[in-house]
């Protein structure tokens, strides 16, 4: 894809001000990193206040009287009990029970508010359109979306917008900020507190400019992003999970609510249901793991795993493997039969043609910092 | 000092050749996170991958920049890869050669010649 052809976020430009290094991302011109540097922005993240740019997730409106109902028709997830001001992690299933796509859905009273990646946007709008009948599926394309992550979030963003200190993890809210209406979520995707904010096109640079202002907040591109949700334990779409990956497999059995499974009330009625509530109750042929090689070299996407030096048949593979600066070691996710998958088995994953030891941990790597 | 055009410096030391990579190349690469030295006493071929480094972002190798013999390696570096972010020109070299033929110097790039190569 040529630069010509790229979406620019509406904060583009302040980030070429800002130094930053610009890379080709879901078809958005997006900054991977900042003059600080991927482990710089992390451990900022960690210990201050992380500022970025997610303006290039989609954002879509559901409305209508039996918007919650029709969306439990996609997601395997109880959506009508989800009370008003309060959001919660869901994913779009297809007929054999894979993952089309991962995303965030809010009651916002009198209407639903879904955030659903990038690259899945125009495939999950247009399945939304197809299957959520008597439901209005309305695009936001004038806003842009901002994650305010980590220790210092909640008093960066309180000196502008005083309300959202009341907030509690996943609650949502609207805030004024200077006459912008401003879609506050309390959540984000680095395994810190913060808050995810929905703000006007026409103010995201000056509102952005704001909390840039204060000493405690850093601009954090897409690098710092991965390795901040690595160690989180978090998914990254395409990687760790993808249509060839069903919810219990990775490990995201907790996201389906008892009233969706077999014997609840509103039990099944999703793509690939009957996969699904086979696998919640008998268990996955394989699971989504935590490792962490023992020696220093990180083990990246690709890597082939095996449960020995010599084994000519590998068990599985590694999803997404990185360094990980705050836990200062290397770690990686990946997919292991579920005879392996129980902490604490050793594996060996090959990297440039020899085998290397990993041991089978607990997500996250690192405890979460969420102001429950 | 000269440079190879895979961005590294060879310092010439007595009889042997001391290897690591440039300010340019550590900056593109990002911070550096593990180094897997060659083995002492192996002759290598002018382009052979004998270190391989890991940043943040990804990984990459170090090839012999000519026809010769590794005798020391910066023991180092494995433990503290973040020198090459540091301090690429000075403490973060990676290896020393002793070269078949010291002549094949006079072929690689002078620093302004580099300088003109990453511009």
């Amino acid at each position: 894809m040529t630069e010509h052809s790229l979406n620019h976020t509406p904060l583009h430009a302040l980030h070429l001000e800002l130094g930053a290094k610009m890379v080709p991302f879901a078809g958005y011109a997006m900054p991977v990193q900042y003059p600080m540097g991927v482990m710089g922005e992390h451990l900022h993240t960690r210990a201050h206040a992380g500022l970025f740019d997610v303006s290039h997730m989609g954002q879509v409106i559901l409305r209508g009287d039996g918007a919650a109902a029709a969306l439990e028709r996609l997601v395997p997830v109880d959506v009508q009990g989800l009370a008003e001001g309060r959001q919660r992690y869901a994913m779009f299933t297809d007929e054999g029970g894979g993952i089309l796509d991962d995303l965030m859905v809010a009651n916002r009273g009198d209407h639903l508010f879904a955030v659903v990646n990038a690259a899945c946007k125009e495939a999950d709008i247009a399945h939304m359109r197809a299957h959520l009948e008597g439901v209005a599926v309305e695009t936001v394309t004038d806003r842009a979306l901002i994650a305010l992550q980590g220790p210092q979030a909640e008093a960066a963003l309180a000196t502008l917008v005083p309300g959202v200190a009341g907030m509690r993890f996943m609650d949502v809210a609207t805030h004024d900020w200077e006459g912008a209406e401003l879609w506050v979520s309390r959540s984000g995707y680095t395994g810190e507190d913060g808050f995810e904010i929905s703000v006007p096109e026409d103010r995201a640079e000056a509102f952005a400019h704001a909390l840039l202002a204060r000493e405690e907040v850093a601009p954090i591109g897409l690098g710092a992003r991965d390795s901040l949700r690595l160690e989180a334990g978090l998914c990254l779409y395409g990687n760790d999970i993808t249509p060839d990956t069903t919810p219990v497999e990775a490990a995201l059995a907790w996201a389906i609510q008892k009233v969706r499974r077999r014997g609840g009330a509103r039990e099944g009625g999703f793509p690939g249901a009957e996969v699904i509530l086979r696998q919640l109750d008998e268990g996955a042929p394989r699971r989504r793991v935590g490792l962490r090689p023992e020696g220093r070299a990180p083990m990246r996407a690709g890597t082939v795993l095996f449960a020995d030096e010599n084994a000519t048949e590998p068990l599985g593979s590694v999803t997404s493997g990185a360094y990980g600066p705050s836990i200062e070691a290397p770690m990686s996710m990946g997919y292991l039969p579920t005879a392996q998958a129980t902490p604490g088995t050793r594996v060996f994953g090959e990297v440039r043609g020899k085998r290397h030891p990993a041991r089978v941990v607990d997500l996250p790597f690192r405890p979460a910092g969420y102001r429950k | 000092m000269k440079y190879t055009e895979e961005h590294e410096w060879l310092r010439v030391e007595g009889d042997l050749v001391v290897v690591g990579i440039t300010e340019h190349a550590a900056e593109q690469l990002g911070d550096v996170v593990f180094v897997e030295l060659p083995e002492l006493e192996t002759q290598v071929a002018k382009g052979d991958e004998v270190c391989v480094i890991e940043s943040v972002k990804a990984a990459s190798d170090i090839l012999a920049p000519c026809d010769g013999e590794i005798v020391a390696v910066n023991e180092a570096l494995p433990d503290t890869p973040g020198l090459v972010n540091e301090d690429p020109t000075g403490d973060a070299w990676f290896f020393k050669m002793k070269l078949d033929d010291m002549s094949v110097l006079d072929g690689f790039m002078s620093e302004d010649e580099y300088k003109d190569f990453i511009a």
